[in-house]
C-alpha cells in the first residue's frame, strides 16, 4: 500500500449517544484536492475538525505523514485551517493577521516580512497590508484567511465550507482561483462542503458522507457516473431512480423490470436474479421524441429487445433554464421522470410543450445499477 | 402645524414630549448647576448670590485635610479599579468558558454585591474588619487604606464581571480556534485574541468601578478608621458643621474629574467598538 499523507484508521466520534462519525477508514494522498461532501449534519465537519485537532476521536487514530496525531494539540499539527466564518482577527491589520502564525513560531522579522508579502501576492491582496478587516469585503477577508493559513506552509490545508458565505458570482471565481492556488503551492487541500457542484468542480477526489458513514470515495466523474448506492446517486446531481426486479442477468446484459418500465443494460450485474435493484438514470441521458397519433417509436439499437428502454409519457411541466430545459414527464403508472435537454439551437421548429405526448428512450449504457 | 406632519414614531416633534424632556433635564441637572454656581459665590452662605470669586477653590487647595482625603479617595479608587478589573475579567472568562459544579450558585452569589443594600454591606464590613480579620493599625500610608480597598473591590468587581460577561457572549469562538490552529498556546490566545475583544467592556467596567469607588460613602464610612478619611466622608463631616461654598468647590472638582474620565472612556470605547464590527 502506498504511503498516504493522511490516514484515518477506524475513526469514530460520538457525542453522548449521538454518533457523528462512524468508523471511517480513509487515505488521502499528498497533493490531492479532497472534498468531503454531504448534507448538513452528516459528520463531514466533525471529521475535518478531528484532522485539525479541534475534536478528539472517540475511537481510532489519524496519521499525518505517518505520524500518529493522537494527543497532539491543534497548535502542534502540520495542518492549518480556513474557517467557515474566516475568523479573521478583527483588531489586527491584514499584515498582522497573516503574520500572526509566524510571530507565534518566532520566525525572524525579515523572513516573516517576505513570507507575508509572498502570501499576499498569492491571494492577490498586495497593497492591502495596512487595512483592517472591517475595510475588506467578504471575498477579501476569505483571501486573508487563506493567506494566513498558507503562510505557515502546512502539509495539509483544511477548508470548512470555504465558499458558502460568498455570493454566487464570486463563488464561481473563487472556485477556479482556489484550484489555481492549490496547483501553485502544491499543498494537500481537504475541503468540506454541502454543495455538490463545488465539490465536483474543484476536487480531484470526493468522499460522500451521510449520517456519519462514508458512503463512497471516488473521483468526481466516477461519483456521478458510477454511484455506489442510492444515496450517492440522489445526492450528486439529479437522478431518476427506478426500483425493480432483476429478471435477466447474463455476462453481457441484464434486464430490470420496474412497474411497466423495462430497463435493458449492456453489462451483467453481480446480483441474484429476482432481487430488488435500482436503476439510476440521469436526466440528461434520456432522449425525448414526439409521439403523435400514428407516429412510430424512435429506433432502438439492435441488441435491445423491443419495448425495453422506451417509455410513453406526457410532458407535465417544463422549467426553462437558459442553457437547458428540464422537463417533468409523466409516464404510465403516474411516475414522474425528469429529462434534461440542452438548448443547442436558439429556435426549434417542433419544441416540446406542456401536455405533449412524448417517447422517452435511452441507451443501454446509460442506467447505473444500484444494489443498495 | 409642524406637529401634525410628524411621522408616527417621531415623538420628539410633538411639544408635550419636548416639554417632558425639558422637565426631566431640569430635575436631573438643576441641583448640580446650583452646586457649581454657588462654588463661585462670595457669600459664606449658599443662599444669596453676591458676587464672583475663586476664593473657595483657593481654600480647598489650602485645606490639607481635604486634600489628603482627596488623595486617599483617588488612591483607593485606582487600586480597587485595577484589582476589580483583573478579578472581574477573570471571573467573567471562567463563567463563559468553563462548566463546573454549582456554577449557577456561583453566578448568583457573584451578583449579590450588586443587589445587597449598601448599608448591609457596610455593617458586614464593619463586623468583619473589627472581629474576624482586624486590619492592623499604624501601617504606612497606602497600606493603611487596605480595609477600604478590599471593601471597594468586593462591591465593584461584580459590576466588571457582569459587563465583561455580556461582551464575551458576542465572541466568535472560531477566532479562538483559528489562533490555536495557527500555533498559539492558551495564554497567547487569551492575550492576543480575547483581551482585545474584551477591551470595550474592560474600559466600561473600569469607569464604573472607579466612579463607584470614588463616590462611595456608606461602605467607606463603616470601614474607615480615624486616619483613613476619604473625600466623601470628609465632605460629610464638613457639612455637619455648615455647608460652606468650600464644600461646593470641592464637589465641583470631583464632578469635573469624573465627567472627564467618563468622556475619555466613552471616546476610547466608541473607537474600539467601531473597529470591531467588521470582523465577525
Amino acid at each position: 500500500m502506498p504511503q498516504q499523507l493522511i490516514q484515518f484508521e477506524g475513526v469514530c466520534k460520538r457525542f453522548g449517544d449521538f454518533v457523528a462519525v462512524e468508523t471511517v477508514d480513509l487515505g488521502i494522498e499528498a497533493g490531492e484536492f479532497f472534498a468531503l461532501l454531504g448534507p448538513s449534519g452528516c459528520g463531514k465537519t466533525t471529521l475535518l475538525r478531528m484532522l485539525a485537532g479541534l475534536e478528539v476521536p472517540t475511537e481510532g487514530r489519524i496519521l499525518i505523514d505517518g505520524q500518529d496525531m493522537s494527543g497532539i494539540p491543534p497548535n502542534k499539527r502540520p495542518v492549518n485551517m480556513v474557517f467557515q466564518s474566516y475568523a479573521v482577527f478583527p483588531h489586527m491589520t491584514v499584515e498582522q493577521n497573516i503574520g500572526y502564525g509566524l510571530r507565534i513560531d518566532r520566525v525572524p522579522e525579515p523572513e516573516r516580512r517576505t513570507r507575508v508579502a509572498e502570501a499576499l501576492a498569492l491571494v492577490k491582496l498586495d497593497g492591502y497590508e495596512k487595512r483592517k478587516p472591517d475595510q475588506l469585503s467578504g471575498g477579501q477577508r476569505q483571501r486573508v484567511a487563506l493567506a494566513r493559513a498558507l503562510v505557515k506552509r502546512p502539509k495539509v490545508l483544511l477548508l470548512d465550507e470555504p465558499l458558502s458565505a460568498l455570493d454566487a458570482k464570486l463563488r464561481e471565481t473563487m472556485r477556479t482561483e482556489l484550484a489555481i492556488i492549490q496547483d501553485k503551492v502544491g499543498v494537500t487541500f481537504v475541503m468540506v462542503t454541502h454543495d455538490q457542484d463545488e465539490a465536483l468542480a474543484m476536487a480531484t477526489r470526493c468522499g460522500v458522507m451521510n449520517r456519519g458513514v462514508l458512503q463512497q470515495v471516488a473521483t468526481p466523474s466516477d461519483l456521478y457516473e458510477y454511484p455506489a448506492n442510492r444515496f450517492v446517486a440522489d445526492f450528486i446531481g439529479g437522478v431518476n431512480l427506478f426500483e425493480g426486479r432483476l429478471v435477466g442477468d447474463e455476462d453481457a446484459h441484464a434486464l430490470i423490470e420496474a412497474d411497466g418500465a423495462r430497463i435493458w443494460i449492456d453489462h451483467g450485474v453481480t446480483g441474484a436474479t429476482g432481487a430488488t435493484v435500482w436503476a439510476a438514470l440521469r436526466p440528461e441521458k434520456i432522449e425525448l421524441s414526439h409521439r403523435e397519433a400514428g407516429a412510430s417509436p424512435p429506433p432502438t439499437p439492435a441488441c435491445v429487445p423491443a419495448g425495453a428502454n422506451l417509455l410513453e409519457g406526457v410532458v407535465r411541466h417544463l422549467s426553462y433554464l437558459g442553457s437547458e430545459t428540464v422537463y417533468d414527464v409523466e409516464v404510465s403508472g403516474g411516475r414522474m421522470v425528469k429529462v434534461l435537454r440542452a438548448n443547442v439551437r436558439r429556435y426549434e421548429e417542433r419544441g416540446f410543450e406542456e401536455d405533449q405526448p412524448v417517447w422517452l428512450s435511452w441507451s443501454p449504457r446509460s442506467p447505473a445499477v444500484l444494489l443498495q | 402645524m409642524k406637529g401634525d406632519r410628524a411621522a408616527p414614531l417621531d415623538y420628539l416633534a410633538r411639544w408635550p414630549f419636548r416639554l417632558w424632556i425639558g422637565l426631566v433635564a431640569i430635575f436631573l441637572y438643576a441641583p448640580l448647576l446650583v452646586l457649581v454656581a454657588f462654588s463661585f459665590n462670595t457669600s459664606r452662605r449658599n443662599i444669596v448670590w453676591q458676587g464672583f470669586t475663586l476664593d473657595w477653590y483657593r481654600a480647598v487647595l489650602d485645606d490639607g485635610d481635604l486634600l489628603a482625603a482627596f488623595g486617599n479617595s483617588l488612591t483607593i479608587a485606582a487600586v480597587s479599579t485595577l484589582v476589580s478589573l483583573v478579578l472581574g475579567a477573570l471571573v467573567a472568562v471562567a463563567c463563559w468558558r468553563f462548566r463546573f459544579p454549582l456554577k449557577p450558585v456561583f453566578e448568583g452569589a457573584l451578583a449579590l454585591p450588586i443587589v445587597v443594600p449598601e448599608i448591609c454591606m457596610g455593617v458586614a464590613m464593619l463586623v468583619f474588619f473589627s472581629r474576624i480579620m482586624p486590619w492592623p493599625d499604624g501601617l504606612a500610608w497606602p497600606f493603611s487604606l487596605g480595609a477600604i480597598i478590599i471593601a471597594h473591590i468586593s462591591f465593584s468587581f461584580p459590576f466588571v464581571a457582569v459587563i465583561v460577561r455580556a461582551r464575551l457572549a458576542s465572541f466568535n469562538r472560531e477566532l479562538e480556534e483559528a489562533a490555536k490552529d495557527l500555533g498559539a498556546p492558551e495564554w497567547r490566545i487569551f492575550l492576543d485574541i480575547l483581551v482585545p475583544h474584551m477591551r470595550p467592556a474592560l474600559i466600561a467596567g473600569a469607569l464604573l468601578a472607579f466612579t463607584l469607588s470614588l463616590d462611595d460613602f456608606v461602605i467607606t464610612f463603616f470601614t474607615a478608621g480615624p486616619n483613613t478619611v476619604t473625600f466623601p466622608v470628609k465632605v460629610y463631616s464638613m457639612v455637619r458643621f455648615s455647608v460652606t461654598p468650600e464644600v461646593n468647590a470641592a464637589s465641583t472638582l470631583l464632578l469635573v474629574v469624573t465627567v472627564a474620565l467618563t468622556v475619555i472612556g466613552l471616546k476610547i470605547q466608541g473607537r474600539d467598538l467601531g473597529k470591531m464590527e467588521g470582523g465577525h
